[in-house]
Formats: structure tokens, sequence, C-alpha cells
């Protein structure tokens, strides 16, 4: 038997409070349960009276997909509904307006942009790595919570990449929000992460500006020509805006899923590391390209069917892995630091697309006297920056891909992991000290590393031949 | 509950085995077994015996057309099978051919229907290998999962609820939950005999709790069933089948 959810409707322990909100799809109740203190919401679709293909469909997807989210960028689940009473799901209630509010305020100035930007990319890499590729990125589908993490609410039209896709071939017509829709989205394809990366750009492109790349179609033929007309440079629009800035926007917004960045990671990695972006043509755009070159476009792109997609989410983004190298620069470490290298060739030899951040830890002393310059007057961050740059001469990578940092930390081991989680890294390599008594007295900082960070760790060693003999003398 | 569903043993004792281990490592509180225990492998004997070990201990099993071959000559059965079935029938003992004769066509768990072949017609023994082919079983039955063998390639199909049935995609290893807006027919990948291009053991669990689909593939000694299947002057064609799985 079927029920309409209404104000005051008990089904399965819940009990429907005010409506929230009311979408052309569905609707959204605040509900309570006696079992939850958490504030929840209920999701009730819209179902036409007769077959409403579309919304049940989209809202199938929902229920296989959402459940299997975890983290703080998804909304928790707590309970799904049966179709033939009442479809719905609970999630706990993310407080506060979508993006969509906040977004009429756009253009932001550039450190909110830069910001916001920032904990977008977040969520968007959680939610990738978890399999999911959104396919319907914007404003209005992004909430925050109170302690800032950004929530991606909305998998009708997701895809998981290890779930049977129930909307492939449902639809003849391309599906997702017109001003956002990725070009390869747009041609039928539902299974490249890199068209969230799209619509990110699309994101980040109307907070700097305050307007959409691509203006709001209306109609299906109104979203094409973005597969060969370029936007108006954002600094065209906005004329203090950063470079670097222009370059990640524009990048993300490429037609060519090949030519945009490979992973929500790594546009977050730039966006957090702002000097370091490199800069192409795109950054220096002030006007968009001529009529030649669009119309030379227009003529390449006149009939494409698609672009080539990665084989699954994880795939793509284990192609475009960060590496952190965590480097010791002290003239003892030298060996050690050449066998680091060479690991860093090797692995570049089968994973080109790899991105490679090398990082050096100054060890501060616990009481508070910043020893930042050192003896010759010289500044220690400066000189381990150059260290850094030397030790990486010969990491053919193109300077984009490989990044120098200097931390700062009393703790080395925390401010390796520390670094590797905020950045999204995905492998870290490190040497160890060798069987020195150093080690043995202060602990080791490649086993703290190995134990606590989230990420794979490779630790290299050189083998010290004397200290083995030593040893193999004392034992017996 | 989880339900390990193993089906198209085929006398392969060597997957049987590492299938039964792998039942055992996950857990599975409950085995059905969607039949053709025995045909083309050189084991039938030992694989059997274990079946009915397992249905005393209360597994459930349902029959499969090479079963049912063992007393009842089929004659749509190919060249290759025929001599397999002509081959195992003096190995079995009169008991053992009673038991095999005497199998169910089906059996079912609350909404979980199991059956070897199709819930239609079960005695044509018709292979669902498309869309097409599984709505006739959605027609015949309320079932919401139906779960079948037979074709030896593991395959998922749903049925919304607009009638409309779609073979769907799915991994192996990765669970598949079965939304309850839609019915699903799982044709669970062979035991003893792979005919997907894997040559590994298939089986699937499902859990009615998380209401979670999982195919799995286990890998097991295919060298020594194919030395047994030579031994034994079965055709070679079944050892090759089994080195490559397809």
């Amino acid at each position: 038997m079927r029920v309409r959810a209404h104000t005051g409707l008990e089904i399965d322990g819940f009990t429907i409070g005010e409506k929230l909100h009311e979408g052309g799809f569905a609707t959204i109740w605040e509900v309570t349960h006696p079992l939850y203190r958490t504030p929840l919401v209920m999701k009730v679709p819209k179902i036409l009276d007769g077959y409403d293909g579309p919304t049940i469909v989209g809202f199938e997807v929902e229920q296989m997909i959402l459940p299997r989210l975890v983290g703080p960028h998804v909304p928790r689940v707590i309970g799904v509904g049966d179709f033939a009473v009442l479809p719905y799901v609970v999630t706990e209630r993310i407080p506060g307006d979508s993006l969509l509010v906040h977004f009429r305020q756009a253009p932001f100035a550039v450190s909110d942009t830069i910001e916001l930007a920032a904990r977008m990319a977040d969520a968007l890499h959680d939610l990738h790595r978890q399999h999911v590729i959104h396919l319907d990125l914007k404003p209005e589908n992004y909430l925050q919570r109170p302690t800032g993490e950004m929530v991606l609410i909305d998998y009708g039209l997701s895809r998981h990449d290890q779930l049977p896709d129930l909307l492939a071939e449902e639809f003849t017509i391309p599906m997702g929000t017109y001003p956002y829709i990725a070009p390869e989205q747009f041609l039928g394809s539902r299974d490249d992460p890199r068209s969230d990366i799209f619509a990110l750009g699309a994101m980040i492109y109307q907070a700097a500006t305050g307007k959409l790349p691509f203006g709001k179609p209306e109609t299906l033929r109104g979203v094409r020509p973005r597969l060969w007309r370029d936007p108006i440079p954002p600094r065209a629009l906005v004329p203090d805006l950063p470079e670097w800035l222009q370059e990640i926007i524009l990048r993300a917004l490429e037609v060519d899923p090949a030519k945009r960045y490979q992973t929500a990671a790594q546009i977050f990695f730039d966006l957090t590391h702002p000097a370091q972006v490199k800069l192409s043509d795109r950054a220096m755009k002030l006007k968009r390209d001529s009529r030649m070159t669009v119309w030379k476009r227009w003529w390449r792109m006149r009939k494409i069917k698609g672009f080539p997609a990665p084989v699954s989410v994880q795939s793509q983004i284990s192609k475009a892995p960060i590496l952190m190298v965590a480097v010791d620069l002290s003239p003892e470490m030298e060996t050690l630091a050449d066998l680091l290298r060479q690991n860093v060739h090797r692995m570049l030899a089968t994973q080109p697309d790899m991105r490679v951040a090398c990082v050096n830890v100054i060890k501060t002393s616990r009481i508070a006297i910043d020893s930042a310059v050192d003896d010759e007057g010289r500044n220690l961050h400066v000189s381990r920056l150059v260290g850094l740059r030397h030790w990486a001469e010969g990491i053919d990578l193109g300077d984009e891909r490989l990044t120098y940092s200097v931390l700062e930390n009393t703790d080395p081991a925390a401010a390796i992991i520390e670094y590797a989680t905020h950045n999204n890294v995905d492998h870290i390599l490190m040497g160890a000290r060798g069987h020195s008594s150093t080690r043995r007295y202060l602990g080791s900082v490649s086993s703290q590393v190995v134990a606590e960070a989230h990420c794979s760790v490779t630790v290299i060693r050189r083998r010290d031949t004397a200290a083995e003999a030593e040893e193999q003398l004392a034992v017996a | 509950m989880r339900i390990a569903i193993l089906t198209d043993i085929h006398a392969n004792r060597e997957a049987f085995s590492a299938v039964l281990s792998d039942v055992e490592r996950r857990k599975a509180e409950r085995i059905v077994m969607l039949g053709d225990i025995v045909g083309y492998g050189p084991d039938p004997e030992w694989c059997c015996t274990r079946a009915q070990d397992l249905v005393e201990g209360g597994a459930l099993i349902v029959q499969g057309n090479h079963d049912a071959a063992v007393t009842r000559p089929d004659t749509a059965m190919n060249i290759t099978a025929r001599r397999a079935i002509d081959w195992t029938r003096p190995r079995l003992s009169a008991e053992q051919a009673t038991f095999l004769a005497n199998l169910p066509m089906r059996q079912e768990i609350d909404d979980l229907l199991f059956v070897h072949a199709s819930a239609n017609d079960a005695q044509d023994w018709i292979y669902v290998t498309s869309a097409q082919r599984a709505m006739p079983s959605f027609r015949v039955s309320k079932a919401r999962v139906i779960f079948c063998g037979h074709v030896h390639v593991p395959q998922l199909y749903s049925h919304d609820m607009n009638g409309r049935v779609k073979e769907q995609r799915m991994m192996i290893g990765a669970p598949v939950p079965l939304i309850r807006s839609r019915r699903w027919l799982a044709v669970v990948g062979s035991v003893g005999q792979p005919r997907d291009g894997r040559p590994m053991a298939g089986w699937a669990m499902y859990d009615t709790v998380t209401n979670e689909l999982t195919f799995h593939r286990v890998p097991y000694e295919v060298a020594l069933t194919v030395t047994k299947i030579r031994n034994a002057g079965l055709p070679e064609s079944l050892a090759m089948r089994l080195v490559s799985g397809a």
C-alpha cells in the first residue's frame, strides 16, 4: 500500500516534520526518530502518477550508491524506504544552505575563491577515492559542515564503478546540468571522473568571476558549443585575478579530458601551492581565441563522438598519483639521497603521470627559539629549498609536476604525515638512517611514518656492510 | 544470513574443494547447490558424496540436467556431454544414482528461488543468456531474487517496476545491493567448468541482512584435474576447456 509523505506521518519509526525544500525531483522533510539524536532529513522522490522512469531510476541509483559512502564529505545514511510503501532516504541533516545561496554573492575575493575551491576539490577527491563519479556537480549539490568540510549530495546521476549502472542506456539524452556539464558527458560518457573536474572548473570560474563560463544554455544545442568555443578568460572579467588561478581554472575546463587536471587531488595541490603552479599560455590569456582558431576547433570537433575514458575511477587516480619524497639533505645522507632519486626514476618509468612533491623537514627545537637564520646569516629555509632543487636535478617531469616544500616541526615524522594527509599524497618515499647509534637513541622517523601514515610508504635503506659485520660479531 | 550459492560442480574435485574452503573462510551460514554435481569431470563419486554430506548438514540442492541424465538419458545433450555421462554412470553407486535422480527441481528460502536452469519450464533446461531469455523467469515467479546456474558464465539481470528486464554489469568480488524496487535474476558462475575465460572456480554469496550479492572466483589446481581427465580417457576438449576457462 502506497502512502504519501506529509507532516505528522509516521513510517518505519521516523516521524515527518516540516517540509524543508521542494525541488523538481524530490521533496526534503525534516524527520525525527526516537533512537537518533542527530538531526535528520528525509528525501522523497516526486514520482508522478504512472511510470516516471527518470525519477525512479535516479532514486534507485542513489539508494545503491549512498549507503556505500563514508566519511565527512558525504551525508550519513540512516534509513532507506521501501518503494512499495514510500520510497525515501533518510540521512543526517547538514545544517545551512547549499552553495547555491552562497554563489549568489559571487564574485568572491580571490582568497575566498581559493579557499572555497580547495575545499570543494578535497571533497570531490574523497568521493573519487570511493569509486564514485558524481556527474552532477553544481553549487546546489554542495553543503558545508559546521567544521568546514564540504558535503556532496544528490547521487541520482552518479556512477559507482563497481556497481551496475542502472542509468546506462536508460535515456537517449545526456544527463547533467547544462551550465556545468563536461563535453564528454554531453557526448554520452558516464565513466570519466574528469567530467567532475570540468564541472569543478566551471564552479571555480563562477566563484572567481560571478559568471558562468558557458552561460546558461536552456537546450542541448546550447551545450554543444563548449566543444569548440573557449570561455572568456577569467582575468578579462576580474583583472586582479592571479595568473596562476586562471591557469588552474582554464586547465580544469579543457575540452579534452586528457589535457585537464587528471585528479581532484592535483587541483587541490595546486590551489594550496600557488607559487609552484607552472604557468602556460592559459595563464596569460586576456581574450577569447580568434575566430580562426575557434573555426579550426569546430572543424575538428563537429563530428566527434567521444573522448577516451579511463578503465575505472580507481585506475584514473592511481595513474596520476602524488608521490611525496622526504629527502634528508645532511652530508652523511648523500648516498641515501642518491638512492632515493634512483627510486623516483624507477617509479616514473611505470607511472609517467605521477606528480612528485619533494619535501625536507627542518627539525626545530622544542624550546621556542627561532633558529631560521643560521650562522652564516643565510636563511636556512631558502638553503634547504636550494638543496632540494639540486637533489631533484635530472628528474625529468617538467616544473608543474615537481614541487618543493620545506617543513618545520619539532617532530619530523609528524610533519611528514601531516603533509601527506593534507595533500592527499598516495605514496611516501623516504630513507631510513642506517644502523646508526643516533637511530637507536632518537628512534626512527621512518618507522613512525610507516606506522602512522594513511598511504603507502616505501623506505629505502642503504646496506651498511661494515655495521652488519660488526653486529654478526657481536651476536657470535 | 549469508547464503553460499554453488552450481555446476561437474565432478571437479579440486574446484569443489577450493570453493568449499573459500565458503568456510567467508563464513557462509548456509549452502545451496544449483545442480550438475556430476558430468564432464573426473571425480563424480567424490563430488556426489561430498554433496550428500552437505545436504545432510542442512544444505539445499536442486537437480541439474547432468544429474538427471545419469538415470534418464538425455538425447538433447551434445556428444561430449553424453560421452562423459556414459563414463560417469558405472562409477556411481546405486545409492548415489538414486540421490541424483530424486533431487528436487526447485528450492525456496523466503523470497529467494533456486533453480538449475530457469524458473520457467525447468525440465527444458533453458539457457538464460540474455535479458530476453531472463524475462519468462520473472513472469512465472514471484520471487524477489532468482538464482540459477547452467550457463557457466556469471550474469546479473534486473526486472524494474515497469517490467523491463536488463542485464546489469557487475564486478567479481564487489558486493551488489539487490535494491528492493527491482527483482533480480543471478546466473551464478560454474564451480567446476568456468566458461567466461577465467580458469577459476566460481560461486556467489548472498547476504540476506545487507541484501548484497557478491560473485566470487577462486583459483584451484587446474593442472591436477586436467591430468585426471586425460588419465580417465575423457574427451580431450574437456581438459582444454578447464585450462582456458572458456
